[in-house]
């Protein structure tokens, strides 16, 4: 039984990868990923990390592939019709063909390296099944166990992680932003203490002290500080639109 | 105060003077510079004859006194310290260069009174005077080149003194380049005598050399003809003699000093230092007396036709020293050290009215523009006839005594030394004619508009300055000769200078007459004692016949010379039609600077311009430095190749790179 | 089955997310393939999590995850601000840093 389940599932997943790869719109390429993705929780499964399954199909299937479609409704499947590439011309034919059979060759050589790697290192236990399966409530895989794993063998893990998702959530909002582009022209952010400091040299100052130093955002800054001064602006209800640059 | 104490200070007051003037040029008021300068060559002059005094009070076997200051450099096998010799000879050099130094200083403070390189000539002045008095002070070899090559640089700065006019630079640097290489014959030849004496200090070397070389071995006589191409180099002599008449660019003061009285006297006095080496060497003394000789006449035969007035004096000077090299190379070092004395005293005087009569024609240097002076300028013409007497030889002159001796001793020595001896009374028939030649011109004969401009009572100033040798315009800023023109009858100190050099040569020549006293003779026996040339046998009859020979060639010349110039001048230009090609021979100066030009300076051009062309393009830029470059540029090519940009090809890479990795690790276990 | 077969899924996945990440030029789809290649670790940590019978493997996949989605969040935004900016979504055209 577990046998068929693995067949059925190890053939979804490698179709699936073969979709993403393979198929033009990136549209069906999501699509084919979330085939991919069930495929592997049902393999996840299979190997006994239950908790882990139900988390890659809410959140990886369930969010994250979410996100995708939505930026892929978005943003359309621009630049990637034959027809486009064929009219591009000269352009297009940066790598082509041979760049394509170059790169499969390539993973077919990191393939069989890795099955050599994985497979022929002489690894007893592989040949082996592993853990047995004991049902209990904190047994192996349960999510108790892994939580109780999570909050004391790897705290430190999981609280950079949840730091990092924090970053992540702020870069996204920094990047989608609206801004206006050099041809906007700048909209100068005037504070009641204005130095006078060159345009474009924005130092360590500005992006310790905030606003206080900050003369204008103009085009071609250092986006590391004005991040941070742009935060407190929009948080303070100052939402200067048409700045420069990014 | 001991004597090397005062030889010290006979240093130490001339760079003083240098580098005071030097360092507060702007702030010394007007002619300060000059009378800081006259100061300082006079304080010298006052510490040589303490140094005199002070080693004359010495017995006469501990004349040779040495002092050391610190050392320089003591490596292995080469110790060069900075030390001086005080004995008779150098005693003798420094009241000689200090003495003359201090009448020129004198007479260039009214000569160049409104030039606007006042303060810089009294400097560069200074320091040649401090470098000859290093020269003749020195007490080892290093320190003797190191003054011989300050001498050349002074010598160049002050040739070129006017060094906006194209003449006068390029007579420098003529001058600089034969100098230089005088001062690489020098330098090797010292290196050929210290490979076996194994010191640099004179009196090591002069003990030792008996024993280290024998009499005529080859790294002697190589030794010695190398120091000779240095004395030939400094002091004129053929073939290194083409620099000498072009150095009459320089001031007339600067050339009254430095290639009259003292620097071309430095080969002179470098083979008479050298005397225990040369002994040893009889090849190189024969070199010496017989370029000595042919120098002698050659220069003399050239200044019979010459029409600049400093180049005559030029001429004569190189003729001079002639007669000082043969002197010295055939053991005559008394009579030849004596000859340099008062031969110092009248051609100095001789320059000095050369410059008054220049100034008098504004700025004119030939002889075919002067005439008549006579009554216009009593004073320098009386200097002149002096100073002509002296160099003919005429008795009591000075000149008379000290050149009949360097005779009488080459005669003594014997052999074919006979024809030096032959070739020296031609050169004094010549000398006597030349001279008086000069001076019947310039004072004889219908006054010029510029003797009656002055018999009236105004000097005559160019409207126009040129420079007198190509007849280029010049203005009178900085870099060329001042507006201001004066005269020996208009100017206290050039008078005063001139008088004094004019009872020298006068009055010089009595302190060596023969068979009377021997002042010189002895005052310099220790230093060459050991010599077994240094006591003359005098031969009486000799003697006699050869005083009375001078005296009538003497003679004989002023009277050819009266004849021609003053009574019938036809003459003159009958004998150049008649004798064309010898007279254009001696107008080319006997073509040595064709030859040299020829031989010598067209080859290295040549070799350089092959040397641009081909060596440096083909090999030095484009093989090592295009070739470098080549291959770093090549190189970073390469690499910039793989900055693309291209995210496919930067994740291929990685994957490789992934790959590669693992093979290793799979390779490994 | 034995965990062998499980690897040999992982490998085959990895390798093709990275031919696909090699081969491809909209940048959405580079992207995608990176997921595959980092689901294709996951697997693989799986599996040997359940070979040697303890967690570990089983939390860093979960690190993984969340480290794959913050990824996917940064690098979405980065491709509608391009999207945004009117440049060609073109990883081919994209190779110049500006100014």
């Amino acid at each position: 039984m577990s046998a068929l389940l693995f067949f059925i599932a190890a053939i979804g997943a490698i179709s699936g990868a073969v979709g993403v790869v393979v198929l033009r719109d990136p549209f069906y390429s999501v699509l084919a990923l979330v085939g991919h993705l069930l495929s592997l929780s049902l393999l996840f499964l299979l190997l006994r990390a239950e908790f882990v399954a139900a988390v890659q199909v809410v959140v990886y299937a369930g969010a994250v592939m979410v996100l995708y479609v939505f930026v892929v409704a978005y943003v359309g499947d621009s630049g990637s019709s034959l027809g486009e590439r064929l009219r591009r011309g000269a352009g297009a034919q940066i790598g082509g063909a041979r760049l394509r059979f170059g790169s499969a060759l390539l993973g077919g050589a990191l393939l069989v390296e890795l099955l050599i790697a994985l497979l022929g290192s002489g690894l007893k236990a592989i040949e082996g099944y592993g853990a047995s399966y004991s049902p209990g409530p904190r047994t192996y895989g349960t999510p108790a166990y892994i939580g109780n794993l999570l909050l004391t063998r790897f705290l430190l893990t999981f609280e950079v992680a949840s730091f990092l998702l924090l970053i992540a959530a702020v870069g996204a909002v920094v990047l989608a932003r609206r801004r206006g582009g050099l041809e906007d022209g700048s909209q100068e952010l005037l504070t009641p203490l204005g130095l006078a400091r060159p345009r474009g040299t924005g130092t360590m100052a500005e992006g310790v002290t905030g606003l206080a130093f900050a003369l204008s955002h103009d085009r071609g800054g250092a986006n590391g500080e004005r991040e941070e001064q742009s935060e407190p602006a929009i948080v303070g209800g100052e939402t200067p639109d048409g700045e420069g640059g990014w | 105060m001991s004597a090397t104490t005062y030889g010290w200070l006979v240093l130490l007051f001339p760079l003083l003077g240098t580098l005071v003037i030097g360092f507060g040029f702007r702030v010394l008021p007007g002619r300060t510079a000059g009378w800081i300068a006259t100061a300082a060559i006079g304080l010298a002059f006052l510490a040589a004859l303490g140094a005199l005094i002070a080693m004359q009070g010495e017995p006469p076997a501990h004349r040779e006194l040495t002092a050391s200051l610190w050392s320089y450099a003591v490596t292995v096998g080469v110790n060069v310290h900075v030390s001086i010799l005080v004995d008779p000879l150098s005693v003798y050099m420094i009241l000689i260069v200090s003495g003359i130094s201090t009448m020129i200083h004198l007479y260039s403070i009214s000569y160049l009174e409104e030039d606007r390189g006042f303060a810089r000539y009294f400097a560069y002045l200074n320091f040649f005077v401090f470098s000859m008095l290093l020269l003749v002070l020195a007490g080892n070899f290093a320190l003797l080149i190191v003054g011989w090559a300050f001498v050349g640089a002074a010598s160049y700065l002050l040739i070129s003194f006017w060094y906006r006019r194209s003449t006068a630079t390029r007579a420098g640097i003529k001058a600089f380049v034969i100098n230089v290489l005088g001062d690489a014959g020098l330098v090797l030849g010292t290196y050929f005598i210290f490979k076996h004496t194994g010191t640099l200090e004179y009196l090591g070397v002069f003990k030792a050399a008996p024993h280290v070389f024998h009499s005529g071995e080859a790294d002697i006589v190589a030794g010695c003809l190398l120091l000779l191409v240095g004395a030939f180099a400094k002091s004129a002599q053929i073939p290194l003699h083409t620099w000498l008449p072009d150095a009459m660019e320089g001031p007339t003061p600067v050339s009254a000093l430095i290639h009259a009285a003292t620097m071309v006297t430095a080969g002179v006095y470098l083979i008479a230092r050298m005397h225990v080496l040369f002994e040893l060497a009889p090849a190189a003394q024969d070199v010496g007396a017989i370029v000595g000789a042919a120098t002698l006449l050659i220069a003399g035969t050239i200044a019979l036709v010459q029409t600049d007035i400093k180049r005559v004096i030029a001429y004569s000077t190189m003729s001079q020293i002639g007669y000082m090299i043969m002197g010295v190379s055939v053991g005559a070092y008394a009579a030849g050290m004596f000859h340099l004395m008062t031969h110092a005293f009248f051609k100095a005087l001789l320059f000095m009215g050369a410059g008054s009569i220049i100034g008098a024609m504004g700025g004119e240097q030939s002889l075919e523009k002067m005439g008549g002076f006579r009554k216009a300028m009593p004073f320098t013409f009386a200097c002149f006839v002096i100073g002509g007497l002296a160099l003919s030889g005429i008795p009591p002159f000075s000149g008379f005594f000290s050149k009949d001796e360097i005779l009488l001793v080459t005669a003594e020595r014997g052999g074919w030394h006979w024809a030096l001896y032959v070739v020296g009374y031609i050169g004094a028939f010549l000398t006597a004619i030349y001279t008086f030649r000069m001076i019947f011109r310039a004072f004889y004969g219908e006054p010029v508009a510029e003797a009656r401009e002055l018999e009236s009572g105004h000097l005559h100033h160019a409207e126009h300055p040129t420079n007198p040798a190509n007849g280029e315009l010049e203005d009178t800023d900085v870099g060329f000769p001042g507006p201001h023109h004066t005269i020996a009858e208009r100017a206290l100190p050039m008078r005063i200078a001139m008088s004094f050099l004019a009872i020298g040569a006068i009055g010089a020549g009595l302190i060596q007459i023969p068979e009377v006293d021997q002042v010189v003779v002895n005052f310099l026996r220790p230093t060459f004692a050991g010599s077994p040339l240094y006591e003359p046998h005098t031969r009486d009859g000799l003697l006699v016949f050869g005083l009375i020979l001078g005296t009538l060639l003497g003679l004989a010349g002023i009277a050819i010379a009266y004849r021609i110039w003053v009574k019938q001048p036809v003459i003159a230009v009958a004998a150049r039609l008649r004798f064309g090609k010898l007279y254009e021979l001696l107008w080319h100066k006997w073509y040595f600077d064709e030859a040299i030009n020829l031989l010598i300076v067209r080859p290295a051009a040549g070799f350089g311009r092959w040397a641009r062309d081909t060596f440096e393009r083909i090999f030095v830029d484009g093989t090592l430095v295009g070739g470098s470059t080549g291959i770093v540029r090549a190189g970073s090519a390469a690499v910039r190749a793989l900055q693309t940009g291209f995210l496919r090809y930067y994740a291929a890479l990685l994957v490789l790179g992934v790959g590669a990795l693992g093979l290793y690790f799979l390779l490994q276990s | 089955m034995s965990i062998a077969w499980y690897l040999a899924v992982s490998a085959i996945v990895f390798a093709l997310g990275a031919i696909g990440v090699m081969t491809r030029r909209n940048p959405l789809t580079v992207l995608l393939c990176l997921e595959l290649m980092l689901n294709g670790a996951n697997l693989a940590l799986i599996a040997f999590a359940r070979m040697w019978g303890n967690g570990d493997g089983q939390i860093l996949a979960l690190v993984v995850m969340t480290v794959a989605a913050c990824e996917v969040c940064i690098g979405l935004g980065m491709i509608v601000a391009i999207y945004r900016r009117s440049l060609p979504l073109d990883v081919d055209e994209l190779r110049e840093l500006q100014g």
